[in-house]
């Protein structure tokens, strides 16, 4: 048995990784054993950070870039799960389309949202389109699964009770399948995010104007690698951001059903 | 109205030739407004037989009919009320009732008429906007038990109802129970292992042998409850002295042990 940790001692522990991390990155560039231009030092990081807060780079300050990407993200992570969640539960409920559907859903989500990269500059050229239809790749995955498994563990016995009393197909699914699959439904919506924000360098890549993938491009094509790294630090804080706000909602939603844990 | 017939129904999980066989010629019918109770030992496929009347599981032989109709699939004239309650954790308690009164098309004036009504008969009206893990094992059961008679259904199926509940949540539901077959009496197949719960409840117990299940006896507790009118005593454990009371019981309970004995071997 490991010895249990309160909640104090687990910040201080993940500060000290943090520390560690960052103690480790800033030897090696300081130390002249990496090239200053291939690694740069934490300060310098931090400086660019500050330096793209507030001044424009490739057409927009930083927050402008990440306001960018967030549009996209969030338009390609809605339809995702607006589409996903209820594939996810007809796959659960109607046996039929489940077995049409799911080997070629198996065989496709292996393809990484990155190799769709040249079909969405073809069919979307540098519209929103393109980067929408990379996030989307990414975060659809997660949403029928989650979906598809919560509809398919739901007690049996709610489906015999719903089917006693003569609940027609489609209110199961709404009334009973969707519920019970929320807590599935919402772990998967935050693998979904995460995997839809991972997708979003890449999916920027075919974009013209704003973004933080954008932004990065142009900082490699200026050898600037603080400015890549900015970026990197950027996407890492808005995805912990996300991360978290989902897992509040998670935690209200299963206090509401008295099923805390 | 109501009435459950068996035709020499046979059930076999897995393939017919070595699987299990739960079910062997059961021939039963069940009267219009009969009130029967199914013991046996567990294993011998008392809830299977109910399972078979609602319409979750189908025989491998025979047929089980209602109203001389073969069931097929589950429906809300005949209602199930389950062991594990199997209400809906996120529909309130007039939630719960009120989906099968959808399901059957009605007006909202007249679900909200039903509804309050078998609140009052339950003693639920206090509860209608509560959850069901807000309420105690007794208090769902209930609940789950005004889900099913709110559809007035022809046929009442509980399948071992009272089984979760502690001892004395159990009497009262019991006596609750007999009150509500009295007001509103439907056909009712009752499966329980509690020997005194058959006697009081029922008029028929049916008794099985363990598997393969087959009727090993059926009794006829209706006349002997008339003719020694328990029904003049109000509480559960005054009907339990009477003698004749205890001579049905110590015969179940015999039949039954002789059951288990045959396991043993």
């Amino acid at each position: 048995m490991q010895p249990p940790v309160t909640f104090l001692q687990s910040v201080a522990l993940g500060f000290l990784g943090l520390g560690l991390f960052i103690g480790l990155w800033y030897v090696l560039s300081v130390s002249g054993f990496v090239p200053r231009v291939f690694l740069p030092s934490p300060g310098e990081v931090v400086d660019r950070f500050a330096v793209l807060m507030e001044r424009r780079f490739a057409g927009a300050t930083l927050l402008g870039h990440l306001a960018a990407s967030f549009e996209r993200f969030a338009y390609g992570f809605l339809l995702a799960a607006v589409v996903g969640i209820p594939l996810g539960l007809l796959m659960g409920w109607y046996r039929l389309l489940d077995e049409i559907v799911s080997p070629l859903f198996d065989g496709l989500r292996f393809v990484a949202p990155i190799a769709w990269v040249p079909f969405a500059a073809l069919w979307f050229g540098t519209g929103i389109g393109g980067p929408i239809m990379i996030i989307f790749a990414g975060a659809f995955p997660p949403c029928v699964i989650n979906a598809y498994r919560g509809a398919k563990f739901v007690d049996p016995r709610l489906i015999e009770a719903a089917n006693m009393l003569g609940t027609p197909s489609l209110r199961v699914i709404r009334e009973v399948l969707l519920p019970s699959s929320v807590p599935s439904i919402i772990a998967g919506l935050r693998v979904s995010a995460g995997l839809g924000w991972q997708s979003l360098v890449g999916a920027e890549l075919i974009v013209a104007s704003a973004g933080v993938g954008y932004m990065m491009v142009q900082g490699q094509a200026n050898v600037s690698t603080a400015t890549v790294m900015s970026g990197m630090v950027a996407i890492g804080l808005v995805g912990l951001a996300l991360d978290t706000i989902l897992r509040l909602i998670e935690r209200v939603i299963l206090r509401r059903r008295g099923l805390e844990h | 109205m109501g009435v459950i017939r068996f035709d020499d129904v046979g059930r076999i999980f897995g393939s017919k030739a070595k699987g299990f066989v739960a079910l062997k010629n059961i021939d039963l019918e069940i009267g219009d407004r009969e009130f029967v109770a199914i013991v046996g030992p567990s294993g011998c496929g008392k809830t299977t037989c109910l399972r078979l009347v609602a319409g979750f599981d189908h025989a491998t032989s025979g047929t089980v009919s209602v109203d001389g109709t073969p069931v097929k699939r589950p429906g809300p004239d005949r209602a199930v009320v389950f062991q594990q309650f199997a209400l809906f954790p996120w529909k309130s308690v007039w939630d719960n009732i009120e989906l099968g009164l959808r399901n059957l098309g009605l007006r909202a004036a007249e679900r909200t008429e039903r509804i309050g009504a078998i609140l009052d008969l339950m003693h639920l009206a206090p509860y209608a906007e509560h959850f069901p893990h807000q309420l105690s094992g007794g208090m769902q059961q209930r609940v789950a038990i005004a889900r099913a008679y709110v559809l007035d259904p022809d046929v009442l199926l509980m399948d071992e109802p009272f089984g979760a509940l502690d001892a004395q949540t159990r009497v009262v539901m019991q006596e609750e129970l007999v009150r509500l077959a009295r007001k509103n009496p439907r056909t009712v197949l009752f499966i329980t292992h509690a020997v005194e719960e058959a006697v009081y409840l029922a008029d028929r117990v049916v008794i099985m042998t363990r598997a393969p299940g087959r009727i090993k006896e059926v009794l006829d507790v209706a006349s002997i409850r008339n003719a020694e009118d328990w029904g003049s005593h109000e509480k559960i454990e005054d009907v339990m002295d009477l003698e004749s009371f205890v001579h049905l019981r110590t015969h179940i309970w015999r039949s039954l042990r002789e059951e288990k004995a045959s396991q043993d071997v």
